[in-house]
């Protein structure tokens, strides 16, 4: 019985891994594949079954035309989306503490609309906010310029990082923050010395959503930007040509999703939420 | 010197939490907040800490209003029903977060920990994180972090509902050992049960509804309960209350029961009264009233019985396990001098003697 369940356990692990790798793999032998290889039919084994070669990376380091310099714009990415996500976990989380512990009254408005005008901001599809976008950063002078990018960046990540930060707040007994009070901790220190250190699987959850969702946005890494700064995911776009070089979009695509990977790998032990379960309750 | 609360009232969502609750309590004492779920002891506890803004109202330390002083300024220490400690500090840290922010010396706050850890058998945990910890470990080093505070006022709601049997003996008696060491705090216990309070013999506040019913001390509020409602919370298993008639030499309950007017009732003018009898105080023998058994339970070594008759219920507390099942006969004997009565509009009017108990 148990070792059935065990087998069946096993084999339904093994599926879903093998759905979830196979396109890695396939994107992974892609990149080592020229013209012919590709279009010559499904292959698999390097060598045994096409010849392997080097071209589909190398022409991301070469800024000939026959490829593109994809360091410059990697570095550009890099900052960006770690600049903005930053801010946006240090505001996003200062803004959910708020609404978590304190009441707020400005008319009809309260908590919890203050938190959905926050989340509201992700309901709009992007095009809407593109003009506004672009028209606010003209006036700023910000247009084509990576403060610009983090700006608009804040304005789309901080709402994921209010939302995730709410939630983890409320989680939290409040005899927590009055404990901590009690002991001669004001507000702030509350939310220092008491809080903030038993908020890492928050914080972990709402930084990993910033960056993700930083890292691979591209509509507005390309309305608002034109040629001084570029992009990583709008770098890519811009191998396209007349005929699709898949070896050389197989191996972007691997380099832009390496930092995502390991930034998982790393982070993977803080998401178990049930280290903060069992010292509370 | 003392915390007195003047007509506390605090309204959530148009339900009284707290209604014109006025108390003085003095440093030095003991007090224990008795009253059923809901009643308003936590609320009280936490407008003592400053933790809510009573609506109306004052509360004053020695003569200085406390409504202004921030809780964090405050010297007040609480520990609640469920464990509350910092999940990201060993015990030894979780006692000394407090000493810490105070600005102790380091030599100073290693003692005093080790002094509250000890006083609470915490002593070989110190190094432990709170996740490593049982339930009842949990709430000692909250107790302990509290202990080592030596705040003016302390307060403890429900502490030991979450523990089990042989523990809650054990800290009761370090209630009963601190309270006795210290002249100069105001210890607040809240509880639900009036037993509790009756072991520590403390200063009891009788709750319900959020109004304060009853003060003083716990033998007298037991003995002389200012209406229907405190005999009702205060006592375990309630009191038994019976609508009955004074009418000369007798007390009639419903239609069958007939009691003659004991001694105690010869100032009593004739009328509607609602008769009360402690569960301890019914016997059961024969040429008593015939009832029926509705239930029996047994607590420890005592059985809890419920037997009624047409619409009295009455419950008897009997020392002993006794195997009684539902349907069984019994006669009960209610002893006249141990009665209470009760004026129509609840108030008492006359209370059995104590020297006789």
């Amino acid at each position: 019985m148990t070792t059935l369940y065990r087998l069946l356990k096993y084999a339904a692990i093994l599926l879903w891994s093998a759905f979830v790798l196979a396109p890695f793999m396939w994107a992974l032998s892609t990149s080592f594949k020229t013209s012919n290889g590709v279009t010559g039919g499904p292959t698999y084994l390097p060598w045994l079954q096409y010849e392997p070669s080097l071209e589909g990376w190398r022409s991301l380091f070469r800024a000939d035309g026959s490829g593109i310099d994809i360091a410059g714009p990697y570095g550009s990415s890099v900052a960006v989306t770690l600049c903005a996500s930053a801010i946006s976990l240090v505001l996003g989380t200062l803004a959910a503490y708020g609404l978590s512990r304190f009441t707020y009254r400005a008319g009809f408005i309260r908590n919890a609309d203050i938190t959905f005008f926050f989340i509201s901001q992700r309901i709009m599809p992007p095009v809407v906010l593109a003009i506004p976008f672009f028209l606010m950063l003209q006036a700023f002078g910000l247009l084509d310029s990576e403060v610009g990018l983090i700006v608009v960046y804040i304005a789309l990540l901080m709402p994921i990082a209010v939302w995730v930060m709410v939630d983890f707040f409320n989680n939290i007994p409040r005899e927590l923050d009055e404990t901590a009070m009690l002991d001669g901790c004001n507000p702030f220190e509350t939310f220092w010395r008491v809080i903030l250190p038993n908020s890492k699987p928050g914080l972990v959850v709402a930084g990993l959503f910033c960056i993700i969702f930083g890292w691979s946005d591209f509509f507005f890494a390309f309305t608002l930007t034109f040629t001084n700064t570029q992009l990583l995911p709008v770098a890519v776009v811009a191998l396209n040509s007349s005929v699709t070089p898949w070896w050389s979009l197989s191996a972007a695509a691997l380099i832009s999703v390496a930092p995502l990977i390991a930034v998982a790998l790393v982070l993977e032990r803080y998401l178990s939420r049930g280290n903060l379960a069992g010292a509370i309750k | 010197m003392a915390l007195i609360t003047s007509q506390l009232s605090r309204r959530v969502d148009g339900v009284p939490y707290l209604d014109n609750v006025s108390c003085r309590l003095e440093r030095g004492g003991f007090y224990v907040v008795v009253g059923p779920t809901l009643s308003g002891k936590t609320s009280l506890l936490r407008a003592l800490a400053g933790l809510d803004l009573p609506d109306t109202g004052a509360i004053t330390l020695d003569g200085r209003d406390q409504r202004k002083v921030p809780v964090w300024k405050r010297s007040v220490s609480m520990v609640y029903q469920q464990f509350i400690n910092y999940p990201h500090l060993s015990v030894f840290d979780n006692i000394a977060f407090p000493l810490r922010r105070r600005g102790m010396g380091a030599e100073e706050v290693d003692r005093k920990v080790r002094q509250a850890a000890q006083r609470v058998a915490l002593m070989p945990l110190l190094d432990r994180m709170p996740a490593a910890l049982s339930g009842g470990q949990q709430q000692r080093m909250a107790l302990a972090r509290s202990l080592a505070k030596d705040d003016d006022l302390l307060l403890l709601d429900e502490p030991l509902v979450n523990l089990d049997y042989k523990l809650r003996e054990q800290l009761r008696e370090e209630f009963l050992s601190l309270f006795a060491k210290q002249d100069r705090a105001i210890m607040v216990y809240a509880t639900t049960e009036p037993n509790e309070a009756l072991l520590f013999d403390a200063e009891v506040l009788v709750m319900h509804e959020g109004r304060l019913l009853q003060s003083g001390p716990a033998r007298e509020v037991y003995a002389r309960p200012a209406n229907v409602e405190v005999a009702r919370i205060f006592s375990d298993p309630p009191m038994n209350l019976m609508q009955g008639i004074l009418h000369g030499d007798e007390i009639r309950i419903g239609h069958a029961m007939r009691l003659s007017r004991p001694r105690h009732f010869d100032s009593l003018p004739n009328g509607n009264y609602t008769f009360g009898i402690h569960p301890g105080d019914l016997a059961m023998h024969g040429g008593g009233i015939a009832m029926q058994v509705d239930l029996a339970e047994i607590n420890g070594s005592e059985t809890c019985l419920h037997a009624s008759r047409d619409s009295v219920n009455l419950v008897l507390l009997l020392a002993g396990v006794h195997g009684y099942v539902p349907g069984d006969r019994v006669e009960i004997a209610i002893d006249g001098f141990r009665l209470f009565a009760f004026a129509a509009d609840g108030k008492l009017a006359v209370a059995p003697s104590t020297n006789q108990g």
